[in-house]
């Protein structure tokens, strides 16, 4: 394979689908509203320590805005019959797939920096660990939007259809996850629920970043975030080579 | 070498054999038409061709580059026109070309050249930085063939082309088609437009129920169906069927006011036609002879489907 080609074709890629899918006014919009509601939501009124529950707020953002949008464009691109023409360009299965992870995740690690980036000035909230911090930015986007892509995968041309298959498969990644209680104070199944979602280990490296209360060590968290990745992926390919091979 | 070459290339989908066992080899520089009915196998066959569909069995290159194990240098040879596929509506119709161009590696001033060389070629120069989802079925064609050239593509394939178009689009396409075959590229089209493919392809292969069923010059298949050579008279009176059962007349059937006689003779059938009227004291009005049709050698393969 030509490296040199496929690079090319990745960067292509994520350009496109940052110009066309994410740099769109209400998409930015609503990246940037939607963390000021669930801040709103989850922390006026109710006396929660910032300090303990930010981390898990932040996780949660970065969790829908890295993957918000990934699962709509090859619907979508299929349904507006453009899927088939980025086919027959210079670009391999890996190249729509990584294009469309990276373009995700530059939008998720854009948001978040910008929401903790306000956050922290007006809240005046701790960091013990920048450079763990970013990591972990880069890494949770990443993570999230490798799962956005995988949930692109499916055989179809309707978003609605994927939209569903996203909140049904999303949601619960966020309830069994650690935001809600601390996971120092889980024990037995609600451990063991709570460790299949890959927000945990996110939120986990947050909280060693921001605060140092963390329940796993940093490269436990990596390493596990790390090997997400590469299934979400491997799986996103293996899907959508079927597709390929069905005609789909 | 062959600009493209297929060999033994087989698809289903689930029990329907929609590509079965079909081989081509186009030389560099011509037009190479590929004619069939509606779910013939001509667009899954493209697909195996561009990389979009992966084939069950057989191999597929352009150039010599085997398009399913190297697809990334098979596609850089290559300029598509897919037969469903269209263009980003979200862009403007320059930006859709610079994109990909940079797919194809160009540098910047080699795309912004070219852009505008094509967009002034297709009629669109004045609807450059207009949104595609502004512009007409036609349009946007011509912005889909302006990005499938925008490289120069040595091999050109296109999926039914002018199907649908307004005249001038469709115009505009062939007049582009025929530029590029100028310009050295090898094309290759698919299409149901038998007079397109008559007055275009150099080669054209006839392909049905997924398999090819003839391969020539269009000259050579309509000699290959010479039977289909036809005369057609009318008469001042009426006449049966029985007036044409003679040697040499294979069929004859109404055509409008007139018959049309189906002959591989058409000098005897005149002949005969002629004394059959003086015979019966019949007055014969008007009297033609026709040369075989790529439409009827067309009918005649496909058995009408």
């Amino acid at each position: 394979m030509d490296w040199r080609i496929f690079t090319r074709s990745i960067v292509v890629i994520t350009e496109k689908n940052m110009r066309i899918y994410y740099f769109k006014g209400p998409v930015v919009v609503f990246g940037l509203l939607f963390p000021l509601i669930m801040f709103l939501t989850f922390f006026i009124g109710r006396n929660l320590d910032l300090v303990l529950f930010f981390p898990g707020f932040l996780g949660m953002m970065l969790f829908f805005t890295a993957s918000s949008v990934g699962p709509l464009i090859t619907p979508w691109e299929k349904r507006e019959k453009t899927y088939e023409r980025l086919v027959s360009l210079p670009v391999i299965l890996e190249s729509i797939i990584i294009g469309d992870l990276l373009a995700g995740a530059i939008f998720g690690v854009a948001i978040t920096t910008i929401v903790f980036a306000t956050s922290a000035v007006l809240l005046h909230l701790p960091l013990m660990n920048a450079g763990l911090l970013a990591l972990s930015f880069v890494l949770g986007s990443i993570t999230f939007a490798a799962l956005g892509t995988l949930l692109a995968s499916p055989a179809t041309d309707n978003p609605s259809n994927i939209m569903m298959l996203s909140s049904l498969i999303r949601l619960p990644l966020v309830f069994v996850s650690g935001i809600f209680i601390p996971l120092s104070q889980l024990g037995g199944w609600e451990w063991f629920l709570t460790s299949l979602s890959p927000l945990t280990y996110l939120v986990d490296l947050f909280h060693a970043s921001l605060n140092g209360d963390a329940v796993y060590p940093p490269w436990v968290d990596i390493l596990v975030l790390m090997a997400v990745i590469l299934v979400f992926i491997w799986c996103a390919k293996v899907i959508q080579k079927r597709n390929l091979v069905k005609g789909i | 070498m062959n600009a493209i070459e297929a060999n033994n290339l087989c698809k289903s989908f689930g029990p329907v054999t929609a590509v079965d066992d079909v081989s081509i080899a186009i030389p560099e520089g011509g037009i190479f038409g590929f004619l069939g009915p509606n779910g013939a196998g001509k667009t899954t066959t493209i697909r195996m061709l561009t990389g979009v569909l992966i084939p069950d069995a057989g191999s597929a290159q352009i150039l010599g580059t085997d398009v399913h194990k190297d697809p990334l240098t098979a596609k850089l040879k290559m300029g598509v026109i897919p037969e469903s596929g269209t263009v980003y509506s979200d862009l403007t119709a320059r930006q859709n070309i610079l994109l990909t161009a940079k797919f194809y590696g160009m540098d910047r001033t080699s795309r912004e050249e070219r852009a505008g060389e094509i967009l002034a070629r297709l009629g669109l120069t004045e609807r450059r930085n207009d949104l595609v989802r502004t512009f007409s079925k036609g349009m946007r064609q011509r912005i889909s063939i302006a990005c499938a050239i925008v490289h120069s593509p040595p091999v050109l394939i296109l999926d039914e082309p002018t199907t649908g178009l307004d005249v001038y689009s469709r115009r505009l396409v062939i007049d582009t088609v025929r530029h590029m075959n100028r310009e050295g590229s090898t094309i290759l089209l698919t299409t149901h437009n038998i007079e397109e493919a008559n007055a275009l392809c150099s080669t054209i292969s006839i392909i049905n129920k997924g398999k090819i069923v003839a391969t020539g010059s269009p000259e050579k298949l309509k000699k290959t169906f010479d039977t289909s050579r036809y005369v057609e008279v009318s008469f001042d009176k009426p006449v049966g069927h029985e007036l044409f059962v003679v040697p040499g007349i294979t069929r004859a059937e109404p055509w409008g006011d007139k018959w049309r006689v189906y002959t591989d003779d058409p000098d005897r059938a005149v002949k005969h036609l002629a004394s059959v009227a003086e015979r019966d004291q019949l007055t014969i009005v008007s009297i033609a002879t026709s040369n075989p049709t790529l439409e009827e050698a067309f009918v005649q393969i496909t058995g009408g489907d």
